[in-house]
């Protein structure tokens, strides 16, 4: 009798959820976490995406027309700090609310209350980052590596507020991430064994531990660069016994398995969508598993490939070398599985695929050029050019964010309970394909032919390509809003979308009705 | 018909010779360029192919195994054997891209038995040479004007990539490069030496080259450094060795004079239209990066010049941050990078231009006699 009236008072309780602005500020329910995540990202998306307007605006012709050097930096430097901490993070994060519990059974998160704070300092760390741009003296200049002594002895006074905004990242990022492995380890459905779990829970699974590990690394980077340059201390300075490549070898310590966060959600999404549009299992599950361990165990053994110029010993080039290289073989077989997948499958093109498909291959192509960087000898070349600027656009732009695009796609009908419009999809995704390549493909070209990466000027030689390339990224920025506005057309209304739109998808989520309701699986399914 | 048409793709050899190196890494004019070079394209070949094979399958995949054309698909999700095969051949291939990679590598870093060392050093923004065997030294900056930049005037031919001193090596001739830097990091870079190394404030690190061909060879600073990072180009000139060594010793002998000349003036003033002249002339080479043309810096990041205390009052602590720079900060000490004349003029100019007016006049003995208190 008392469990019922327990159940009633409770069902009671949702009715009277707060309404209006308060209904979002308090909540911690894992739909609307994940929902601000995922508007937060793209309104952080089309803020960084606008300074990456403002470089190449610059960029267009040779000489300086629209902005001084100073400012320029400036706008590479938070272009950066907010496509990754800003878009990409919080996207995977939001998704990994919304998803995971769908996933493996679970009615919320683990920790919903501390998911509502996680999500709930990230505005307020980006307005700190954005407010310190209209300092005196402007705001963060050295690049969102911000390598000591530039970011410590040489930077504006508005350094103390780019550490601070990154530390409150750094802790949102780590609250997500505990939050995910609470979740997974002790909620899963009965039966939902770890190798049952989907892929995407994997990968995020994976991800997580790779968070916790380096986010504090990154803290103990900025708050050494905090007392360098506000407190006298000499981590970074070679006056006071310091080093600055102490400063590098810290940084990529994070920054390395940083940029596998950005990646390893995405092997997951892909690996979701490509079965479900072939119509068949995913090839290899387990080797999938494997690979993505592998690949986040390396990560922590290749970072000093961001350092080869440094001057390291010979004997640490070669084993940073081999180390990265190594990294190609587990990542390889991600890509051969992918493709034993699709094959001999019965495969349809919704826009989700596409995405997927020009994941694939775009994402290849990025690791193509990385493993061209891993090779010592030639990296010195291209260390620092546009080639490397060419290369992590490709694995972050149109592959992780493809990615993401490719899961908003596959998952709308399940958020919102309406099919997206197709037609609107297919030409967000044509013209996001060519112009990113028209964008990012040359400039491998510049890159190779001598052009420094993070100039706000260059030499003629290279004019013509960086027209094209402004051309593209001014065509790829506009693109994006054909996305915002296939997303408002499809949360406003349109076709009713089944629980299971997609014929060949396989899933949890799948089982509920479309739109989830705002509670699903109080009682835990059984998973055989 | 014939003859016209060899004439047109003979016309047209110079314009794909130059298409190829504005879209490709160089290949340079030293055996490790080259040997970088054939590196870089073994691998890119290697890249190629697997693409082809991985794109290939799919695109044949998106064609024959679509819904219409296979309406009902296979159900293998599971091969060990084929699992084994493609985590065993991909790590052959590295092995094979391995060796090559390993020697080349090992060529680059054996810095031993040069004949020539040049100390370079960087600071915001430019670069400084100093030769060990001759009392050889000079700062090279960027030689483009300002107003091709603003554009007011046509950009020529090396923009941005054109200095107002080389760097001068010997050809044929092992050139060890000891690179260091006075304040941020840069990144020294010649890409047709395939040499580019981090210039560590406080460290000093080792590059060489053997350059084979004559010629004037242009690179960039490839590291952040801050704000005129995109302005400090490198250019090294490689002369016969017999021409190196004529102008090694012109060289020498003109700093030499110029000593000399220095301590011989000590005792003449200068007027002050003549410091205001040449001191404008310093003033807008070294200073007006980061204090601005007007004298107003750039609030928050490089201190104003134009009605401060120091530059109105204070005489003393005024030629002591010139010659000795401010630790800490990016005031760097000029007193080993300027004259004395020209530290005079430019501590003159600076002490009545933009309506400071203090009428004081600074002149080489001044300075003289401050840096040697």
């Amino acid at each position: 009798m008392s469990t019922v009236a327990g159940e009633m008072d409770h069902n009671d309780h949702h009715h009277h959820a707060p309404s209006g602005f308060t209904r979002w500020l308090f909540t911690t329910n894992h739909k609307d976490i994940g929902s601000m995540y995922l508007w937060f990202s793209f309104i952080m998306f089309l803020v960084g995406g606008s300074m990456a307007m403002v470089i190449r605006a610059e960029l267009f012709q040779p000489g300086l027309q629209l902005v001084d050097p100073h400012f320029f930096n400036q706008m590479t430097t938070v272009h950066g700090l907010i496509m990754v901490f800003g878009a990409v993070m919080p996207a995977f994060t939001g998704l990994a609310n919304w998803m995971v519990p769908l996933m493996i059974g679970a009615p919320d998160m683990a920790l919903p209350r501390m998911n509502n704070w996680s999500f709930w300092i990230l505005p307020f760390a980006f307005a700190i980052l954005l407010a310190s741009l209209f300092m005196e003296g402007g705001g963060p200049a050295f690049g969102w590596t911000f390598y000591a002594p530039l970011s410590t002895t040489y930077s504006s006074d508005s350094t103390a507020l780019f550490v601070f905004s990154v530390h409150i990242m750094g802790i949102s990022s780590i609250m997500g991430a505990i939050n995910v492995i609470v979740t997974i380890m002790n909620m899963r459905a009965p039966g939902m064994t770890y190798m049952k779990m989907p892929l995407f829970v994997w990968t995020w699974f994976i991800t997580a531990f790779l968070l916790i590990a380096v986010m504090p690394v990154l803290a103990g980077a900025v708050t050494m660069v905090l007392t360098d340059k506000y407190f006298g201390t000499s981590f970074f300075d070679a006056a006071g016994g310091g080093d600055p490549v102490l400063f590098q070898h810290i940084f990529w310590f994070f920054g390395h398995p940083e940029v596998y966060i950005m990646i390893l959600p995405s092997f997951g999404i892909i690996s979701a969508i490509i079965p479900a549009f072939s119509r068949k299992r995913l090839f290899g599950y387990s080797s999938m598993v494997y690979a993505t361990a592998a690949i986040a165990g390396l990560s922590f053994i290749v970072w000093a490939h961001h350092m080869f110029t440094t001057g390291m010993p010979v004997a640490a080039e070669i084993f940073f070398m081999y180390a990265t290289m190594l990294i190609s073989v587990p990542t390889g077989v991600k890509v051969f599985n992918w493709v034993a997948t699709m094959w001999r499958g019965s495969i349809t093109f919704e826009t989700p695929m596409l995405f997927a498909l020009a994941f694939v291959i775009l994402f290849t192509i990025g690791g193509f050029s990385g493993l061209m960087l891993a090779i010592t000898p030639v990296d010195f070349q291209y260390h620092d050019t546009y080639f490397v600027v060419a290369h992590f656009h490709y694995v972050l732009v149109s592959g992780a964010i493809f990615s993401i695009m490719a899961a908003a796609y596959y998952w709308l009908p399940k958020w919102t309970g309406h099919m997206y419009d197709e037609t609107l999809a297919k030409w967000h995704f044509w013209c996001s394909l060519i112009s990113v390549n028209l964008l990012f493909f040359p400039m491998h070209f510049a890159g190779l032919a001598g052009m420094p990466r993070r100039i706000p000027d260059y030499s003629l030689q290279f004019a013509d390509i960086n027209q094209i390339v402004s051309i593209g990224g001014f065509a790829f920025g506009l693109s994006q809003l054909i996305f915002l506005w296939v997303v408002i057309k499809c949360a406003r209304g349109g076709e009713k979308a089944p629980a299971k739109p997609w014929e060949g998808a396989e899933g949890l989520e799948w089982t509920v009705p479309s739109p989830a309701p705002y509670h699903t699986f109080e009682t835990p399914p059984e998973v055989k | 018909m014939s003859t016209k048409l060899i004439t047109a793709l003979t016309a047209m050899l110079p314009f794909a010779a130059s298409a190829q190196s504005s879209l490709n890494l160089t290949q340079g004019v030293t055996e490790i360029s080259q040997r970088v070079y054939d590196l870089h394209m073994t691998i890119f070949y290697i890249c190629c192919v697997i693409g082809v094979i991985v794109f290939g399958a799919m695109f044949v995949s998106m064609v024959i195994h679509r819904k219409s054309k296979n309406p009902k698909p296979a159900t293998f999700h599971e091969n060990v054997k084929v699992e084994i095969i493609w985590t065993v051949i991909p790590f052959l291939i590295l092995i094979g891209m391995a060796i090559p990679a390993t020697q080349t590598l090992f060529a680059m870093e054996d810095t031993s038995e040069a004949e020539v060392t040049v100390l370079v050093t960087g600071s915001q923004w430019k670069w400084h040479y100093k030769y060990f065997d001759h009392d050889v030294e000079y700062f090279s900056l960027l030689a483009t004007r300002q107003d091709q930049i603003n554009n007011r005037l046509d950009k020529g031919e090396n923009y941005l990539l054109e200095v107002d001193r080389p760097l001068v090596i010997p050809t044929d001739t092992k050139v060890r490069f000891l690179v260091t830097s006075d304040d941020v990091i840069h990144s020294w870079w010649v890409p047709d030496f395939a040499v580019k190394k981090d210039a560590n404030p406080g460290f000093i690190n080792e590059a060489w080259t053997k350059v084979d061909e004559p010629g004037i060879y242009r690179g960039q600073c490839a590291e952040l450094c801050g704000k005129d990072h995109g302005f400090m180009p490198v250019v090294v000139i490689a002369k016969e060795p017999a021409e190196y060594q004529a102008w090694i010793s012109e060289q020498e002998a003109i700093q030499k004079q110029a000593k000399e000349e220095e301590q011989r003036l000590l005792s003449m003033s200068m007027s002050k239209d003549e410091l205001m002249e040449l001191g404008e002339r310093i003033y807008l080479g070294s200073c007006a990066a980061c204090h601005q043309p007007s004298g107003e810096g750039i609030p928050g990041v490089f201190p104003s010049l134009k009605g401060t205390d120091m530059v109105l009052n204070d005489i003393d602590g005024h030629i002591d941050i010139v010659v000795n720079g401010k630790a800490g900060t990016a005031m760097q000490a000029f007193g080993n990078q300027l004259s004395l004349r020209e530290l005079a003029a430019v501590i003159t100019y600076e002490r009545n231009a933009w309506g400071n007016n203090t009428g004081d006049l600074i002149q080489a003995a001044d300075v003289n006699k401050f840096m040697n208190e």
